[in-house]
């Protein structure tokens, strides 16, 4: 009987809401709020907020109303969060997801609701908007591929660089920035001697740690979150002193803030990223002015993190595509998908357009870590490069014939 | 250990004196709550829209069903197996590697009708060798061994790219399309979950007053008695892990059907401990309870979020709130929410003698 009960109160609910709130466009966000990747979801959703204290959450005379659920980066957890939000909070449109793997099963799951859309909060792994694309999906951030252009040229080139070992999280997100280094240093005659996949969430890395080869010049690490502190810390205790390459997310303000003393042994390494922390373009700096004025010292970092970043991002593009139709979602939203399709967005981390596949151009930047004085370590821009695109300027053919991302594509060669 | 000693000794004392009240089962006048909740299930579709029919009510009887045949290993069998769940997760992976997905390098392509049956006897196969096993130890060594089995599981999916397509898991599996209708709709899928939870239910519920099921509980009660009886202990338990390896599988398949996606973290250890929380919440002395105890479990995972943002707290503290609902079960009632429903039907009988069936000696 309790059941019964429970559904004529929740459908009480539901039908007053639904009088009141005609005036609202419902918006479902999801972020990593559980699991390894805690520290990342929240200060994404404090990117999320950031941009609603800029933007405003007026669209013509309609408001927007958020729902948030969490999920823990598994894909699982990604479309459970999402089929919640839908079914029972009954969004018209999705922001989401966070992480890689997430943004694969949204994706495949976005083809099932054709009529609604859905705007990529920050995942990052190239088969979401590559292979077989879903026409309601879009990605205003860029992959992991395209987030490594130039850090394989400037570990070549400036760095002198000749052969790497590369430890990452065994999974879609970081098999895509692997990729996009390896491309680039192998294309040029570096080496890869041996590629190790650690299970995200891992704890105990001492035996990854004991077979990282002692004849390379760096060590490249794609790893984000906990594991990365993790594996810092324990690095640090075994006295390693390596030359170090990061990932996106590696050299990020989640790991370059964390607390202790092990994040010291990233200062000095080469990274490369869709944002750096220190960029001096106005845009840049007023959106981290807006973060720091959003939030107290003590709930942000210094400065945003790539996830804030993101979304950021997509938080704008989805507003500013709903301001140019005046709200009008009607038609399964035809209109607004024909706006997000098309707008050029003026984004802090440089100027943004989709590809044919809804898949986001825009700039990147080799960093370089340093200590501001006072202890806080920041990403200092070595190198802008605007407009890189999903096939990392390669021709389709040629892309296509790489193959996608795992733990051995791309091989190590000129391609 | 205590929580199954002391469930085994109440449930030794129900069936004891069940065999006596048996005829009047299945009246009305007996058991009105019972038909009730079954016309309630049954009208389920006319109430619920298709979030609760699915995400609540679906769910319930998917994750229920998981947890019977836990609650059928442990009520019955006195084997606490904590790879149920790996089980299910182990058909809805096999009907996803037989069947059709998104992954086509991966999957074969099989029509539904071949690719389902062959992940059930796989499953059957998988529960029955992992039974095998686990029926060597007892007690606590059981359930390490089957947690064992859950773990590397886990990490094999993970890190097996071949097969289970490592992390990424497989998307976009096909559901069934039989006699014109589309079995993943909502309502359709709704009636597809409540028949094989049904029947899952009510074959429990045959099998414990079979001839299979009263030796099962002899072996759980008294194994040496049991085998200076003639019977064959080991087999009898072996038996029972394929039967509750069929029942998780059948959940495993409806799991992958409901999320048309499979990934490690559908079978990770957090998930198989799930189980062994929803069967111990709703009670592992009676099949019903596995499904009280789902129906919880699925409340609070879905609400306790949305609770804490209401009442004005931190949402991100919500996994705190899941876990003070057990505690508080757990607590006041060691065998979960169908012991409290005993007691509350005691209360109003005779002198309030609410002496335990007593203390009777098992191997």
């Amino acid at each position: 009987m309790r059941r019964v009960g429970f559904a004529v109160v929740t459908a009480l609910l539901l039908s007053g809401t639904a009088a009141f709130a005609q005036e609202k466009i419902k918006v479902g966000v999801t972020a990593t709020l559980e699991g390894t990747y805690t520290v990342l979801g929240e200060d994404g959703m404090r990117g999320h907020v950031t941009a609603l204290n800029v933007l405003g959450k007026k669209v013509g005379d309609k408001e927007l109303e958020f729902v948030v659920a969490s999920t823990d980066a598994t894909p699982d957890s990604a479309v459970r969060a999402v089929r919640k939000l839908i079914e029972q909070d009954k969004v018209q449109i999705l922001l989401s997801p966070l992480s890689g793997d997430e943004g694969i099963a949204v994706k495949n799951f976005a083809k099932t609701h054709p009529e609604l859309t859905f705007v990529n909060a920050a995942s990052g792994a190239q088969e979401t908007t590559y292979v077989d694309p879903a026409p309601n999906f879009f990605r205003f951030n860029m992959d992991g591929a395209q987030w490594q252009v130039g850090l394989g040229k400037y570990a070549y080139e400036t760095k002198g660089y000749r052969k790497i070992a590369t430890v990452g999280e065994d999974y879609s997100f970081i098999y895509t920035q692997v990729f996009g280094l390896a491309l680039e240093f192998c294309g040029l005659g570096g080496k890869i001697s041996s590629r190790q996949w650690v299970p995200l969430g891992t704890k105990d890395f001492a035996s990854v740690i004991a077979a990282l080869p002692d004849d390379v010049d760096a060590i490249y690490l794609g790893l984000g979150g906990a594991d990365a502190v993790n594996f810092l810390n324990q690095y640090q205790q075994a006295g390693g002193k390596a030359h170090l390459m990061g990932g996106s997310i590696m050299i990020d303000q989640t790991i370059l803030s964390s607390k202790g003393n092990a994040k010291n042994a990233l200062i000095g390494t080469i990274a490369a990223s869709g944002q750096a922390d220190t960029w001096e373009d106005p845009r840049w700096q007023k959106f981290v002015k807006a973060y720091q004025d959003s939030f107290p010292p003590e709930k942000r970092f210094p400065s945003p993190s790539l996830l804030a970043t993101n979304y950021y991002d997509s938080t704008m593009a989805l507003i500013l595509a709903l301001r140019e139709v005046n709200g009008d979602l009607s038609d399964n939203q035809s209109k607004l998908k024909a706006a997000l399709a098309k707008i050029e967005i003026d984004a802090p981390n440089g100027k943004i357009k989709l590809d044919s596949n809804r898949q986001a151009i825009g700039t990147n930047f080799v960093t370089e870590v340093v200590d501001d004085g006072k202890g806080a370590l920041f990403s200092k821009v070595v190198k802008v490069i605007p407009d890189v695109n999903q096939t990392l300027g390669y021709d389709a053919a040629t892309f296509a014939k790489i193959g996608l991302p795992s733990r051995t594509v791309p091989e190590c060669k000129k391609y | 250990m205590s929580l199954i000693q002391e469930a085994r000794t109440r449930e030794g004392g129900l069936a004891a004196r069940g065999a006596v009240s048996q005829p009047a089962a299945w009246s009305v006048t007996e058991h009105p709550w019972a038909w009730a909740l079954a016309a309630l299930l049954l009208i389920m579709p006319l109430i619920a829209n298709g979030f609760f029919l699915i995400e609540i009510f679906g769910t319930t009887l998917i994750l229920g069903t998981i947890a019977l045949s836990l609650m059928f290993l442990a009520g019955y069998g006195g084997m606490v197996s904590l790879m149920q769940l790996t089980i299910a997760g182990f058909a809805g992976y096999m009907v996803a590697v037989f069947g059709v997905s998104g992954n086509a390098n991966i999957s074969l392509g099989w029509p539904w009708w071949l690719a389902t049956p062959t992940a059930l006897v796989l499953a059957m196969l998988f529960g029955t060798l992992g039974g095998a096993l686990a029926v060597r130890t007892e007690g606590i060594y059981t359930i390490m061994i089957t947690l064992a089995i859950g773990a590397a599981f886990y990490y094999f999916t993970n890190q097996n790219w071949a097969i289970f397509n490592g992390h990424t898991g497989i998307n976009t599996i096909a559901t069934p399309h039989v006699l014109g209708i589309n079995w993943r709709t909502d309502i359709a899928f709704y009636y597809l979950i409540l028949a094989v939870a049904a029947l899952c239910y009510f074959a429990v519920l045959y099998l414990s007053r079979a001839p299979f099921g009263l030796a099962l509980q002899g072996v759980r009660d008294n194994p040496r008695r049991m085998a200076a009886l003639g019977f064959n202990v080991n087999a009898n338990r072996i038996a029972a892990y394929a039967f509750a390896a069929l029942i998780a599988g059948l959940g495993g398949v409806l799991q992958v059907w409901n999320y048309r996606q499979i990934s490690p973290g559908s079978v990770a250890v957090e998930r198989c401990i799930d189980i062994l929380i929803v069967a111990v919440v709703g009670g592992i002395t009676r099949p019903v309870g596995a499904y009280i105890g789902a129906f919880i479990f699925v409340i609070l995972r879905t609400f306790a979020l949305d609770f804490l943002v209401k009442v004005g707290l931190d949402g991100n503290r919500f996994r705190l709130l899941i876990g003070l609902g057990f505690l508080v079960i757990v607590l006041f009632s060691s065998d979960g929410v169908i012991g409290l429903y005993e007691r509350w039907r005691k209360r109003g009988q005779a002198g309030g003698a609410r002496s335990r069936p007593g203390g009777h000696g098992h191997g």
